[in-house]
């Protein structure tokens, strides 16, 4: 039982594929996490009247649609083995620069692009740090996670940006149609791209091979160090993307914007199925942990219970989803 | 002598002196004894944690639940001096250290018996120790003419013309600087951390080991939420938010190791020390609060650049000496 230690270090089970498609489905975790979506559903709608409303559902997507987009990112960062701690923080910075290009009289092409520029540039600032120079990431992270949101203070102290320009708010509170929102419909183009990115390419084969084994990823031909450079670039990035989508539907900036959701973010990619010691993951199961999520924090706010109080059944959900199977695989030895 | 100067803690002793220089050149009444007491006293609660966390992280787990479990704890005690006054010190210290042990116990529970990775279990209990803050106190503040005397007078008492929160830290650092040094369990966390499967061989469970450094962790943590309320007069569900960061900030600039088995209490005191000072000297030197966060962001990125340098060098260091010996 002292075998317990030994984390990740024991020679991989291979799984083969003597059981069919569809046997491999019904035991696979996004269908459980599918279940547990509809369910949650269900009793959302016996438990409020006001829940089976196209327009009040259309709200509740803006829950996970900012954080799922890092979560993609994050999702494939994870899959190779590291994190990133700081995305929250890269918000915040992205943010504040692109309230201060506002104070200069940026339209919303250039506040756009500074924002892109700046999530790219926080993503490679963490690149450097942990590819160049070999450092852990999650500490690196923690510190950058520091700096960059302290960056945000000093600029802004305990002030505030607004006077965004008009039509920049339509990244945040536009519609496409009807009641599909903008970020909904960029949420749903991201997952698609994420999902051909890491299930059809070679690139996505090059991050599970590192995430199972860098060093045997490294002697067969993966350029393990770029690899995880891009990954940070694109994490970086799509923390860029979530801002201007958080910035636009809040009109303003604050240094504490999107404090803590670096941790919704990571409960998303794990309640996702993501392993958090690298190697396996899936897409979709991040696409339907989002829904969860969202599910979950719109039902219990309409049931108007406090955003602290759904905290605990975030945390208790990240903990559950991991704990029961290996309580059910303990049980049944 | 070499090697002492050319270590982490020689280094991080002359740069915590370069900095009171530093200060003392502009405004000397910042190192007189005095104010270093304070100094020290502010930093107490984060030397408590990082001794704490520095074990958990020894055996290359890492415990963020500190802050949340911290301030659960000082709620519990304040709630109860509020309803029960009479309650003396001592059971509220009991209490304290009790309770933090338990919500430690929980974490190293689900590391050791569930196998689940660390940083996942314990963001998980900080947001629900955090939750349950709220639950348990409706939102509502425990304000300073709730508590009694004796509450939030025990961690101010001065003793020797040191406050009793001040002793304490100094007490616990002398504790684990003994007890890593000259207990089996202390040897066992390096051991766990430095190779867990030569650990398993020399007859060291690794979960247990990993379990009884969360259970350390959790009851320091316990301790100090009881010494902060008091402290500080006032309980609320926000109190130490982010506190964890900087505790392991305190451990990574203090030379521990984040993959585990490397690193000094010295250390973590000199750490956490470091922090301490430029956190009560900023205001000082007319430089905003809010330069605090980017200042300790930085001051980790650069401790842990440091710590792989130093890792790298030292293995070249044994190598030459056995290489002279042979």
């Amino acid at each position: 039982m002292t075998e317990t230690a030994s984390h990740g270090q024991a020679p991989r089970h291979i799984r083969d594929r003597l059981q069919g498609p569809g046997a491999r489905l019904l035991k696979s975790w996004e269908l459980l996490l599918f279940a547990v979506a509809v369910a949650i559903f269900v009793a959302n709608s016996f438990a409020s009247p006001y829940f089976l409303n196209a327009w009040n559902l259309s709200d509740a997507t803006f829950n996970f649609t900012e954080k799922a987009m890092i979560a993609f990112a994050m999702a494939l960062l994870i899959i190779s083995g590291e994190i990133d701690l700081s995305v929250a923080s890269i918000i915040a910075l992205c943010s504040t620069a692109m309230g201060a290009a506002v104070q200069y009289g940026a339209g919303t092409p250039e506040i756009v692009l500074i924002g892109l520029a700046t999530g790219l540039a926080c993503g490679a600032f963490n690149a450097v740090l942990v590819t160049k120079m070999g450092l852990p990431s999650i500490v690196v992270t923690i510190g950058t996670m520091s700096l960059f949101r302290g960056i945000s203070y000093i600029v802004l102290g305990d002030g505030a940006y607004r006077g965004y320009p008009a039509e920049f708010a339509y990244f945040g509170q536009g519609y496409v149609f009807w009641v599909i929102s903008f970020e909904f419909v960029l949420f749903a183009l991201l997952a698609v791209l994420y999902y051909v990115l890491l299930h059809r390419t070679n690139f996505g084969r090059m991050v599970y091979a590192i995430g199972n084994n860098a060093t045997a990823a490294s002697f067969s031909g993966i350029r393990v160090a770029r690899v995880k450079f891009i990954l940070f670039l694109l994490t970086g990035l799509m923390s860029g993307v979530a801002a201007i989508c958080l910035t636009s539907r809040l009109g303003s900036t604050r240094p504490s914007i999107a404090f803590g959701w670096e941790l919704e973010v990571v409960t998303m990619v794990v309640l996702g199925g993501v392993s958090i010691l690298g190697g396996s993951g899936s897409i979709p199961g991040v696409v339907i942990a989002a829904f969860v999520m969202g599910l979950v924090t719109f039902g219990l706010g309409l049931l108007n219970v406090p955003g602290i109080v759904m905290s605990i059944f975030i945390g208790l959900l990240l903990i559950g989803v991991i704990a029961l199977p290996r309580l059910w695989a303990m049980w049944r030895r | 002598m070499k090697i002492f100067l050319k270590s982490r803690e020689a280094i991080l002793s002359l740069a915590i002196l370069a900095l009171l220089v530093l200060i003392a050149s502009r405004f000397p009444a910042f190192v007189e004894p005095g104010n270093l007491a304070r100094v020290f006293t502010d930093t107490s609660p984060l030397i408590l944690l990082a001794l704490g966390q520095t074990v958990v992280i020894l055996t290359r787990c890492i415990d963020l639940s500190v802050a949340a479990n911290l301030a659960l704890t000082g709620m519990v005690c304040a709630m109860l001096n509020a309803a029960y006054p009479g309650v003396p010190v001592a059971v509220i210290l009991v209490l304290a250290l009790a309770m933090g042990a338990v919500m430690g116990m929980i974490n190293g529970l689900m590391v050791w018996k569930l196998n689940i990775p660390p940083i996942v279990v314990t963001l998980g209990t900080m947001t629900i120790y955090r939750g349950i803050i709220f639950v348990i106190s409706g939102g509502a503040w425990v304000n300073a003419h709730e508590m009694s005397h004796a509450f939030t007078g025990f961690p101010r008492a001065e003793l020797l013309g040191l406050p009793v929160l001040a002793w304490i830290a100094i007490f616990v650092t002398g504790l684990f600087f003994l007890g890593i040094a000259r207990t089996p369990l202390g040897r066992a966390f390096y051991a766990v951390g430095g190779n867990p499967h030569a650990a398993v061989y020399t007859g060291i469970d690794v979960g247990k080991t990993q379990f009884m450094a969360f259970t350390l962790s959790g009851m320091l943590a316990g301790l100090t939420g009881y010494l902060w309320v008091a402290r500080y007069s006032v309980a609320y569900v926000d109190i130490a938010g982010g506190f964890e960061l900087e505790v392991v900030a305190a451990c990574v600039i203090g030379g521990i190791s984040i993959a585990g088995g490397a690193g000094t209490i010295l250390g973590t005191l000199l750490g956490a020390l470091f922090l301490g000072i430029v956190k009560n000297a900023l205001p000082v030197v007319d430089i905003s609060p809010f330069w605090q966060l980017a200042i300790s962001g930085t001051a980790i990125i650069v401790a842990v650049a440091f710590n792989s340098r130093s890792a790298r060098s030292k293995g070249r260091i044994i190598l030459k000496r056995a290489e002279g010996h042979a």
